[in-house]
């Protein structure tokens, strides 16, 4: 646990990453996500989200500044952060051969909980995003929208205190969408703390209660959707377009 | 969405334990996952052992006599010859089934899930190959069936079938961690299959189908150090099955270099796994 309650849960101070051959992906990017709220990254293709996500989740070593997750630092203690976070991608990384209840099983045991608990919880949670039905197919027969609550139910193993979701409704139909809305409504509510990258603004406007718009590997704004929208005097679409370069430069990375 | 289900009840550090005790345990939970997707698809299974069953009919029936007849040996005693031959090369093949699974954990995102968690990270490679020699055994148990329908016998003790089984798997093993290494580097399960064929001559420029006796001197080197050689002449020697004239030093030695080889084989590529492994969060 924390040993400053008051401590963010995401704490970022100018991280930078950078590849050979791609050059530098995140240019001392700040971000400070309070406990229990839902934080949305937003930004054009290429702003540095996932790379920051991929950093924050311990995938990814980062080259310089500082970056701590739940009480812990994400270079000294990764293994103190995976203890304490979930993790749910864009491409939902399930086995898709296993069954829902399979991998829930899988997953769980390898979070260490002992079979019989692993058992339960995998139970508890295909109840709770509706998978009982299909839960002994095999994930390959599963819509998109399935797939996701999946990858989500996977993700919430171990109840973490932060969870980081990569666009978590690409692809999806406006019904799956409003699904994992409402699942992501219930855990902020239930008091964890979410930081999900997004680039649709109806998704960060609707889920987030703040943003942090990012550009060029930096932050470049941040705020309540209200905040952001005053700040140009127009909608969250204006704030996109008049404070990021794919605005200025005409989609210059789209 | 409907229950909703508290979110607290498990929180917390999990259950301290040693970390080889983990190592375990999570590579036995990896090994499990690989075995009931196998279960799931039973023809995976089936489709691996089509290679061997054709392996015997066309080189057991259809070149057999003629082999034989070089070797001084008839039709039968090739077939007695060349089934040793047949299960070292299943094991060997076994590399492109290890690399393809690999290859599609790292691509579709299974790795970094498994990366996110507290599990040990050896464990993602060590289960993967404690799945492999799992396999290997229903796979031995199959093709020494199959291989008693057509003829073939061991005239030997149990403990030497035992021990000729043993070394398969030690060579299976050897090459599910060559096969891990392989997975780790390409760059999608679709390019793994594309380089396929190379497993051909690794498997058939050893003393597998043909004595490396009968190849051209230049050949014959390369044939008689290619790991499957050792274990197939040790195993050849422990069931009781003819073997070619003996012309090489690892023919003289090959129950040593059974042993030897696999265990050089492990030890090379754990480190380069580990190292691979490392290098994806760069």
């Amino acid at each position: 646990m924390s040993p400053h309650s008051r401590e963010p849960a995401v704490l970022v101070e100018g991280l930078v990453k950078s590849y050979p051959g791609r050059g530098t992906v995140l240019d001392g990017l700040d971000l400070s996500v309070a406990a229990g709220t839902v934080h949305g990254l937003l930004g054009p293709n290429g702003a540095g989200k996932t790379t920051a996500v991929r950093i924050l989740s311990t995938l990814l070593r980062f080259d310089a500044g500082r970056a701590r997750v739940a009480g812990h630092d994400v270079a000294r203690n990764p293994a103190g952060v995976r203890e304490r976070i979930g993790v749910a991608g864009q491409y939902a990384a399930v086995d898709e051969i296993l069954s829902g209840r399979q991998n829930l099983e899988l997953f769980g045991r390898l979070h260490h909980l002992r079979l019989r608990h692993a058992r339960r919880r995998a139970g508890e949670l295909l109840e709770r995003f509706d998978l009982v039905a299909a839960a002994d197919r095999p994930v390959r027969h599963y819509s998109g929208g399935m797939r996701r609550r999946l990858d989500l139910a996977i993700s919430l193993i171990r109840s973490p205190q932060v969870l980081f979701l990569d666009e978590p409704s690409t692809g999806l139909d406006p019904r799956s969408r409003n699904e994992v809305w409402e699942a992501v409504r219930e855990l902020a509510g239930a008091g964890t703390t979410v930081l999900l990258t997004t680039q649709y603004l109806e998704e960060a406007d609707r889920l987030c209660s703040r943003i942090s718009l990012i550009d060029g590997g930096r932050l470049v704004a941040e705020g309540s959707p209200a905040d952001l929208k005053s700040r140009v005097d127009g909608s969250l679409d204006d704030a996109f377009l008049l404070l990021t370069s794919a605005g200025a430069h005409d989609g210059r990375a789209a | 969405m409907s229950t909703p289900v508290s979110t607290q009840v498990i929180a917390g550090p999990a259950t301290p334990a040693p970390l080889l005790g983990w190592a375990v345990a999570d590579t036995w939970v990896v090994a499990r996952r690989h075995l009931l997707r196998l279960v799931r698809r039973p023809d995976e299974l089936l489709g691996t052992l089509l290679i061997p069953v054709m392996a015997v009919l066309m080189f057991g029936f259809v070149f057999g006599d003629a082999l034989g007849s070089s070797m001084a040996a008839p039709g039968e005693e090739y077939r007695e010859f060349l089934l040793p031959g047949v299960f070292t090369l299943t094991m060997a093949f076994g590399i492109g089934t290890t690399t393809i699974a690999v290859a599609g954990d790292v691509r579709g995102g299974v790795l970094d899930r498994m990366r996110s968690l507290p599990m040990s990270p050896v464990a993602f490679l060590a289960g993967r190959a404690l799945a492999d020699v799992i396999t290997a055994v229903a796979e031995l148990a199959l093709l020494i069936s199959l291989g008693l329908l057509f003829g073939w016998q061991w005239h030997s003790g149990l403990g030497a079938v035992l021990a000729a089984v043993c070394l398969l798997l030690g060579l299976r093993l050897a090459f599910s961690w060559i096969g891990i290494v392989l997975g780790l580097l390409v760059s999608s399960a679709e390019a793994a299959m594309k380089y396929f064929a190379l497993a051909f001559p690794l498997a058939m420029v050893a003393d597998t189908v043909v004595p490396t006796s009968l190849m051209p001197g230049w050949l014959s080197v390369p044939a008689a150090w290619n790991p499957l050689s050792a274990t197939v002449i040790a195993s050849r020697d422990l069931f009781g099955n003819p073997a070619g004239p003996a012309t090489s030093w690892v023919a003289d030695h090959a129950l040593l270099m059974a042993v030897a080889w696999p265990v050089a084989i492990a030890a090379a590529c754990l480190p380069l796994a580990l190292g691979r492994l490392r290098r994806l969060a760069r």
